[in-house]
């Protein structure tokens, strides 16, 4: 595999005021990954991946892209997310507009393309999503699992070279879940790179190339899928897989 | 003579000789407060969004920062002023303080349309802002993900929420206006206060003159109050057509997309 560092993350650390959330977190994104970063609740990772998108400020360390670092008070935040799209656990589909609009305004308001250009665009990524039949529609006339792949559908439209996805299904029906995560494996097996805070084990094993898991604000283990699932060195993240182990 | 008639004839007499004063203090009193409201909501929705800028404090200079706060003050300052005090003080202050002050004469149409412009702003300020706020901050963050600035999010996601969220505000301004426009006589606005005034003075018939200009303020609430709802009605009707149209767009789609094919 191509090992070109997209993002390196290094000695982050965030903190709301006395409370520490996030502690020296380090690690590397490489084109075309998949990495899933699991743990339990309150552990970070919302916070670490909002950090990545810099809807959070990091309170201490650097976030690289393609080595700048874009925590850099100079940097253009806009211009670096149209390359580093986000998804969102509530979805966060625009409730002023269409399925369409929802998926145009990116390409049109932010990358400058012709409406023609993004709707083409637009329809290219619902289809793949299989969202093509409801562009008309009103986010609030879908149900979750069609919301959530309209949001994914958004976020390809502006051709990323990275994905966010923070735990995109927690908010889903249990039958909903499958929908998502098949589009999300789509995605990985077609070499998006992508930065997944999830709960659903089965994925994080089957789909990522590497595996995060944190706990209290640290990273306390990373290695590919097998080496978390199956040969976990720490206490902690054993623990914590046991836990999962009816639904593996 | 006028003296000698009843309730009844005394009305039948002042619409007489006084129906059109009345009906032009009337035409008067809708045309300050349309345009007002009006003026009033755009002075609001650029105070509104002013206060709503957000600061970051690693990113932003020492000098945007500085300029930013200082008109933010001075827009809080407006809005509690404006709020704080009556519009029948304000309209006194306003007309004789510039021609004291600043020797301009205002004239009729003028002074009424900047008080009441300046007053609405004040109040259409809160609202904007609150329903602004009001707006999911989610769909701020979803705006901000795909690389939207603060501006693109405002004007594409955040405003146009937020206006159908203030829309009863604005209805409510408008009534609100219509009534309130009475105190302007104090600086000589002829609008139907001001005819009534001019009228019971005349001729002594306070009681009959107010029966009159009551029912015409009601008539052009009641009628306004009507109109927003049909408005408001008309705009969230779409939605509740889209809800059952989602079927026929699915069957549509792949019509068309069969036909393409």
């Amino acid at each position: 595999m191509d090992t070109e560092k997209v993002l390196q993350i290094s000695h982050l650390e965030k903190s709301f005021g006395t409370h520490e959330v996030l502690r020296d977190i380090d690690f590397t994104v490489n084109k075309g990954e998949a990495i899933s970063i699991i743990g339990p609740s309150g552990s970070g990772k919302s916070t670490l991946l909002r950090c990545v998108n810099l809807l959070e400020t990091p309170t201490g360390g650097n976030i690289y892209y393609h080595g700048k670092d874009i925590t850099d008070a100079k940097m253009n935040i806009p211009s670096y997310r149209e390359h580093v799209g986000m998804v969102f656990q509530n979805f966060n589909l625009f409730a002023n507009m269409t399925v369409l609009e929802n998926c145009m305004t990116g390409p049109v308001t932010v990358a400058k393309k012709s409406k023609k250009e993004a709707k083409e665009l637009a329809l290219k990524f619902l289809e793949k999503v299989g969202m093509e039949q409801y562009i008309n529609a009103r986010p609030r006339q879908l149900s979750g699992g069609q919301k959530q792949r309209v949001a994914i559908a958004r976020a390809l439209a502006m051709e990323p070279e990275v994905l966010l996805f923070d735990e995109p299904t927690s908010a889903l029906d249990p039958q909903m879940v499958g929908e998502v995560l098949s589009v999300m494996s789509t995605l990985a097996k077609e070499g998006m790179t992508m930065l997944v805070v999830t709960h659903e084990m089965a994925f994080a094993k089957e789909v990522s190339d590497k595996v995060i898991f944190m706990a209290d604000g640290v990273i306390v283990e990373e290695g590919s899928s097998s080496d978390i699932f199956e040969h976990a060195k720490k206490e902690q993240t054993k623990e914590f897989l046991n836990r999962f182990h009816t639904n593996l | 003579m006028i003296s000698e008639m009843n309730f009844f004839e005394r009305i039948v007499y002042i619409l007489q000789n006084y129906g059109i004063s009345y009906l032009k203090g009337a035409g008067t009193t809708l045309l300050i407060a349309l345009v007002s409201t009006a003026i009033g909501c755009v002075i609001g929705f650029a105070v509104g969004i002013v206060q709503t800028i957000p600061v970051d404090k690693k990113r932003d200079g020492i000098g945007k920062r500085l300029l930013l706060g200082l008109v933010k003050v001075i827009l809080k300052a407006y809005v509690e002023i404006f709020r704080g005090t009556p519009m029948i003080v304000q309209a006194v202050f306003i007309y004789f303080g510039l021609s004291q002050m600043c020797n301009i004469q205002l004239g009729m149409w003028q002074a009424a349309f900047l008080v009441v412009s300046i007053n609405t702003g004040a109040y259409m300020a809160e609202s904007v802002r609150g329903g602004i706020i009001s707006v999911d901050p989610g769909q701020m963050e979803g705006a901000k993900a795909i690389g939207m600035t603060h501006v693109q999010a405002m004007l594409k996601v955040i405003l146009p929420q937020a206006f159908r969220n203030i829309i009863p505000q604005i209805g409510n301004n408008f009534i609100i206006n219509i009534k309130d426009t009475s105190v302007l006589s104090v600086i000589s606005i002829v609008d139907l206060f001001f005819v009534h005034k001019s009228v019971a003075g005349a001729l002594y018939t306070y009681f009959e003159s107010a029966t009159i200009v009551m029912c015409i303020y009601l008539t052009m609430t009641l009628v306004s109050s009507r109109l927003l709802a049909l408005w408001e009605r008309k705009l969230d009707g779409d939605d509740n057509y889209e809800l059952v149209d989602v079927m026929d767009i699915g069957n549509q789609m792949r019509v068309s997309g069969r036909g393409r094919a």
